[in-house]
């Protein structure tokens, strides 16, 4: 099957404490690796405030994965997501090539600063 | 003193553009909730595209791009005073 490329965002519960939310992470990220995924690139957002509450909480970490995998393994990780009770909410999304340009400019700190540039003259 | 309407000094109508066409935008990122804020109203509702000027094109990207940061809870579904 072909290899696509995902970003998934999922919300951890904020009554953890950091070492269980690194375990969870670290849970996640080793099941993609296992099923054959290639995870290049991680990032924790930390404690932020929703937007509105879920499961009673109004705060969750974020984190996020940006992944090369096969589609069947979305079925699996996005089963895994939803058995665990840690997670709040999750979305995983594929990227095209616009959207997989857009990331590495974002990861280079150069996409959001040229962005917020042209919409300041707009 | 005459009856004549005075001329108005109104700015120069100026045409709407689709500012991701006029600034190359190819993504809409939905993990941006700032700059989503601009295709919003006060109460969280995305604007119709005959007041942005949004090409349609973009504004599918754009209204996809509000629900995936509504369900990440980076948006709001509803709102009061938003902005």
């Amino acid at each position: 099957m072909k290899v696509k490329n995902y970003e998934a965002v999922f919300i951890i519960s904020p009554v953890l404490s950091e070492e269980q939310i690194k375990e969870a992470v670290d849970k996640f990220s080793s099941l993609l690796k296992d099923s054959g995924a290639d995870v290049y690139h991680s990032e924790d957002w930390g404690l932020r405030k929703l937007a509105y509450p879920i499961e009673k909480k109004s705060t969750g970490f974020y984190q996020l994965f940006e992944f090369k995998a096969s589609p069947e393994v979305i079925a699996k990780f996005e089963l895994e997501l939803k058995r665990d009770e840690r997670v709040l909410r999750f979305l995983t999304v594929s990227l095209d090539k616009y959207g997989v340009e857009y990331n590495e400019r974002r990861r280079n700190g150069l996409g959001k600063k040229s962005e917020t540039k042209t919409e300041e003259v707009a | 003193m005459t009856l004549m309407n005075e001329p108005v000094n109104r700015q120069e109508n100026r045409k709407k553009y689709c500012r991701f066409q006029k600034h190359r935008i190819k993504y809409v990122d939905y993990k941006d909730p700032d700059f989503l804020l601009k295709f919003l109203n006060e109460q969280g509702k995305i604007l119709p595209r005959r007041i942005t000027g949004t090409s349609l094109k973009f504004q599918k990207r754009v209204a996809k791009a509000v629900k995936r940061a509504r369900q990440i809870a980076l948006l709001p579904y509803v709102a009061d005073g938003l902005k």
